[in-house]
Order: C-alpha cells, then structure tokens, then sequence
C-alpha cells in the first residue's frame, strides 16, 4: 500500500500537479467508500428480485398486488405452493424434466467425451472433416432450427415421445470441443504405456483416460444439466401432449396464464422459484469450479 | 470460435499399435456424427426445401402433393406488400433496436462488473461475483415469470419509481416507443412530412420509434441476466493481463483511467471479440422471453423474427414463410458477425504500441 502511495506521489510530482502525499491517502479512502457503495448497491439490484420473488410466493395475491416490495410477508401462506403441487399438473413436470435431463446429462457426458476423444488422440481419416463440422455446428444459430426439428421428428415418426425430446439433446457440439480441448492438454504417456501393455482402444479410454478427464467431464456435467433443465424451444416443438409437458414449457402456459385466472404472481412466482432449485444447488455445489471454468474454456 | 484443427503431437515408433485406430475414431465418433446429422444437418436441408415449397403442415413435406414455389414465400416476407411483410418489417425493426442497445450495454456492464471485482484488494470478492452471476444460471422462463411481476402496474419496479415521484408505465402493455414517449414530450405528436415513406411496410417515423416500453423490459432482462456471464469472460481475460504492463503504466505517470483505456483494454480484445459476438448472436434470437411473456404484444412491438417465424409456421400453419423468415434470420446473424470481425480485426499495430507489447513478449 505505502509502496503505491508513494508511486503515486511521485506520478503527481512529474505531471506537476499540485497535490500531496495526505491527499492522496484521502482520496484513496473515498474511492474505496466509493467502490464498495457501488458494489453493494449493484449487488442488491441483482440480489433482490430472488428474495421478492420467494417472499411473494408465501403472499396471498392481495398482498402481492398491494405491497410488492416487503420481504416479510403479514399473512404468510403456504396456498400457492399446495395448488402447484395438488390441483395441478406440477409434478408431472417436474418428473418429466427430470426425466429429460438425466438422460440427456448421462448421454452428453458419454458421447461428448468418446467423440472428443477421437478428435484428440485417434489418427484415421477423415478427422480434419469431423471436427470441421462440430465447429461449423456450434455456429448455427439454434432459433433457426425450430421448425427442421419438428419437421425431422415428424418425418421420422418419434414427434411427441421422450425419444424426440431426448436424442437430440444427446450430443453438443460445444461439448466436443471442450472435451478435445482437455484431452489435448493431458500428457499422452500414461496411454501408450497401457496400450504397450496391450489394452485396446476403448478399454484405455475408459479406465485411464476417462478418470484423469474429471474437470472437463464436470465442466460437461454442469453445462448440459443447466442447459436441459432450461430448455425450453425445442420442447415447444417435439411435444405437444400434457403428459410430456416439461417444467419450462409447463410454467411459460401458467404465465401467459392459460391456466390461472387474474394474475396470480404467488403461484408463478413459487412455480417458477422451485423449477430454479435444482439449478441454483448445483450452481452453489460447483460454485468454485464454475467460476473457473469458463477461465479454461476461454484459454482454449 | 476458434476454428483452429490442432494437430496431435507425432509419436515415434508407434504405428504397429496404431492399426484399430482408423475402426475405433469412426466408432467413437459415430453417436455425434449420427445425431448432429439426423437433427441438424438434414433438419436444416428439409426447412430449406420447406421455404421453396407451399406445404401446409399436412402429411409431409416430402411427398409429390408439395409443390416447388420458387421465392415466393422469401417475395411474401419482403416484398410482398401485405401483412406478411409489415409483421417482418415490425419484427426486424423491434429485434434491431433490442440488438443495438443491448449489446453494447451489456458489454459495457460486464465488463465494468469484472474490473470492480477483479482489484487486487477486495472484501467479499467471492459474495460479489456470486451475485452478479446468479442471474445466468436461471432459465430464461423463470426469470421471464419474475420480470412480468416485477415490471407490472403494481410492481416493484414501479413502487421505487414512485418514491422518487415517478408513475411508472404499464410496462409489458405500454406499445408505445421511447424514442416517440422522449420526442412527444417536447411537442412533435407525429411524423414529419419525410418520414412518411418507409421500409418493409413501416414508415421511417415508426422504424425511428424505438423499442415499445414493453420490449425495453425485455432489454432490461437481457442486460440483467447476461451481464454475469460476460463478466466471468472479462474475468478470466483480465487475470492474463500482464500485471507489470500496469505498473509500468503507473510509472509513466497514467492515470487510472488512461491505464485502462490504453494498456487494460487494448490487451481484452480478444475477450471483447467474443462477448459482443456472443452478444450479438444471441440478440437476434430472443424467442424463448416472447413465447413466455408477451406473445409479441402489445401492438406487436416484442414481435421478433424468431417468434414470427415460429407464429407463422406453427400458429399459422404457413410453414414455407416461417422457414423463410428463419433462413433471413439466419443469414443476418452470419452478416453481421463477419461484418463485426471484420469491424474488430487486428489492425496493424504502431510502432508505440509494439513497443508497449515487447515489454509482455520479453518475459517468456
């Protein structure tokens, strides 16, 4: 600290500005005040809406519309929460969201990873071509495929199945990339001793590689739970029977409110903070990494 | 989006163990090469065969009842002097303001974010950065369902806007544009004689309208619930920025402001590239917030090309115009990121600037 004071000091010195030594330290201070206001004021601005958001859902809808803004509610009710989960089609979402996002999560890890490593270590032809592609992929703007996917899933016959919500969910061409990109930075030692060894492709692959790969598979793991479980567009577009409504599809009807009379914010707001739980716990779970994260993913 | 192939470094004396190899990259490549290809290749190849045709939505497109049409559903959109090319012309206007407000904001936002987090001495670094990425991991619906309640008549936002004497709008169904709300406020109701003309059915005096109260909402969210992601890119980028570069800067007697603008922000390029790409990208396909929220009201004005087309094709069953517009859509994205690479491509440096550089390159 003293050391920069003094810098600075001498800064003012050359640019022959009349300042001194104690002035500085002021103002130093003050611009501290300063940064931690801001930060604080900023923090609040992206904080509050949740804690409103939780609040209200404990609200009647009375004293939702009349005072939006407390975080205690005076009558506190646990109504909007029973309606979602006993006089509507709630848990059927939920279940159905979950259904999609496991298997989507447990297939991207599988594939994404198998095919990253092809793209790494594996020589045959062809390679260049394949990984040409998987970028060119990762360029197409994914609103622009709204209405191919529902013309695919229709020709072919899966429309409105788990199967034509799910397979194309399978595989992420971002992942790929990732995946190539890590196996590219581990050192290709281990591996040849074990295929001197005599282990085939796969087998290496499997045992060796795969549990040296964790940071990138969790990287995979938090991407495609977190991008499945909000997915929303192509839901819209492979289902259109209640039973295989989703969370996101299920709770944007509730908002337009084709299921709720008046306005109902308690109940939105309570559907729409349980369909954020599973994201925020596995956010807070791998806080550390996430923030490290896209470090990585920057660098490659 | 680095489209370097890297090659894997040559191994001596290992190409006896190397025969499955060709077998095995096939087979491990295979499940994404399958699935890309069913759902995305040829999905993108039917929807453009789709937009030259006049199927209906029945049976399918492929069948020999589905005649070829030419351009026509292109000619509808854009020329066609109809509704179908007003609803284009709105939606392209209201994607285009939201486009050029948001991204720069919230470029600029995130990137303000990450410099006040990234200072070397920092109380609660972790709470912060915390905070300002929460918003991202939420999906856009739930946040959409939040936003309807905070921006509504009674609102929260409308209850701080009253504490400082302001009526706050009727946000998600006020269609009226800010530009017009800022110039009625100074006396002009309506437009001058020159901007009566327009482009794609709307006048100029209505192109130059300005996003509808309700679309800046949306904008707000945009800005709310992407500016921490972005701020982790800057982050990250501003952690490789050479530490003795400031310092030297320092040295030489720049302020904190100049060091900023001459030494930090040349050396976050890169990062800047990608944000405002990402930015870019995602701007012109708001969908998901519009098909929640607002279905395009009020008077069409969050009506965006991804929603019309996405209306047209399965609200309207006019499928070969909403391929059309999609296939529009998706050459203006790639247009604009060349056009944005091309803005932001690395010029060749000056001499003083190179010099500023050695300093870096000498430390390896």
């Amino acid at each position: 600290m003293t050391v920069t004071a003094v810098g600075d000091t001498a800064v003012v010195t050359e640019a022959g500005a009349p300042r001194v030594g104690r002035t500085g330290r002021a103002t130093r201070i003050w611009s501290q005040v300063l940064l931690y206001a801001v930060l604080i004021v900023l923090a609040l601005i992206y904080i509050y809406p949740f804690l409103v958001q939780v609040a209200t859902s404990f609200k009647t809808d009375a004293e939702a519309a009349a005072d939006p803004i407390s975080l205690i509610p005076t009558v506190f009710t646990w109504a909007a929460y029973e309606l979602l989960f006993s006089r509507s089609d709630f848990p059927l979402w939920f279940m159905n969201s979950a259904i999609v996002t496991i298997c989507v999560t447990l297939g991207r890890v599988f594939f994404v990873s198998l095919a990253g490593y092809a793209l790494a270590r594996l020589k045959f032809r062809g390679r260049a071509v394949i990984f040409a592609l998987v970028i060119a992929v990762m360029a197409v703007p994914g609103v622009v495929l709204l209405i191919p996917k529902f013309l695919v899933l229709n020709q072919i016959g899966i429309y409105d199945s788990y199967a034509g919500m799910i397979l194309p969910l399978l595989v992420d061409a971002a992942g790929v990339f990732i995946m190539k990109n890590f196996f590219e930075s581990i050192p290709v030692s281990i591996e040849e001793q074990a295929r001197i060894d005599g282990a085939g492709t796969f087998r290496v692959f499997w045992s060796i590689v795969l549990p040296m790969a964790r940071p990138a598979l969790i990287t995979i793991i938090i991407l495609s739970f977190q991008g499945s479980w909000n997915e929303l567009s192509h839901f819209i577009v492979s289902t259109q029977s209640p039973e295989l409504t989703t969370l996101t599809k299920g709770v944007a009807s509730l908002a337009s409110g084709q299921l709720s009379q008046g306005s109902q914010y308690p109940l939105k707001l309570a559907a729409a903070a349980i369909m954020t739980i599973p994201v925020a716990v596995m956010f807070f779970i791998f806080q550390k990494r996430i923030m490290n994260t896209t470090e990585g993913g920057l660098k490659g | 989006m680095t489209t370097q192939v890297s090659k894997t470094p040559r191994r001596a004396g290992a190409s006896g163990l190397r025969r499955g190899e060709g077998v095995a990259g096939w087979l491990f490549t295979a499940p994404v090469i399958i699935i890309l290809g069913l759902f995305l290749f040829i999905p993108v190849l039917m929807a453009l065969w789709v937009s030259f045709s006049d199927w209906n939505g029945r049976g399918s497109p492929l069948s020999s009842s589905v005649d070829f049409v030419g351009l026509e559903n292109y000619a509808a959109v854009t020329t066609g002097g109809g509704l179908a090319e007003r609803n284009f012309g709105i939606s392209l206007r209201n994607i285009a303001w939201y486009v050029v407000l948001v991204v720069p904001l919230q470029t600029a936002l995130a990137l303000f974010l990450a410099v006040l987090v990234s200072r070397a001495v920092l109380r609660g670094r972790g709470f912060f950065r915390t905070a300002f990425y929460f918003p991202s991991v939420t999906s856009s619906v739930a946040i959409t369902v939040l936003w309807l309640f905070l921006f509504s008549t009674t609102g929260v936002v409308n209850e701080v806007l009253s504490w400082v004497g302001i009526t706050g709008p009727n946000w998600f169904n006020d269609p009226r544009g800010i530009f017009h709300i800022g110039l009625s406020a100074v006396g002009v109701d309506s437009a001058p004689e020159a901007l009566s003309s327009g482009f794609l059915g709307i006048s100029w005096w209505d192109w130059f309208a300005g996003p509808s109260v309700a679309l800046f909402a949306f904008m707000l969210m945009a800005i709310f619930t992407t500016s921490g992601t972005f701020m982790l890119l800057f982050i990250a980028a501003l952690q490789n920025v050479g530490v003795e570069l400031g310092e030297a800067g320092m040295m030489d007697g720049a302020s904190g402001w100049q060091r900023f603008w001459h030494i930090t922000l040349p050396q976050l390029r890169p990062t800047l590239f990608t944000v405002l790409t990402l930015g870019l990208i995602g701007g012109w396909q708001v969908f998901e917030q519009i098909y929640t929220g607002t279905q395009g009201g009020p008077a069409k004005t969050t009506l965006t090309p991804a929603y019309l087309s996405y209306q047209a094709a399965f609200q309207n069953q006019d499928w070969g115009q909403g391929s059309a517009i999609a296939f529009i859509l998706f050459l203006i994205i790639i247009f604009f990121a060349l056009v944005q690479r091309w803005v932001l491509r690395e010029r060749p440096v000056s001499k003083r600037r190179a010099a500023q550089y050695q300093v870096k390159g000498q430390k390896p």
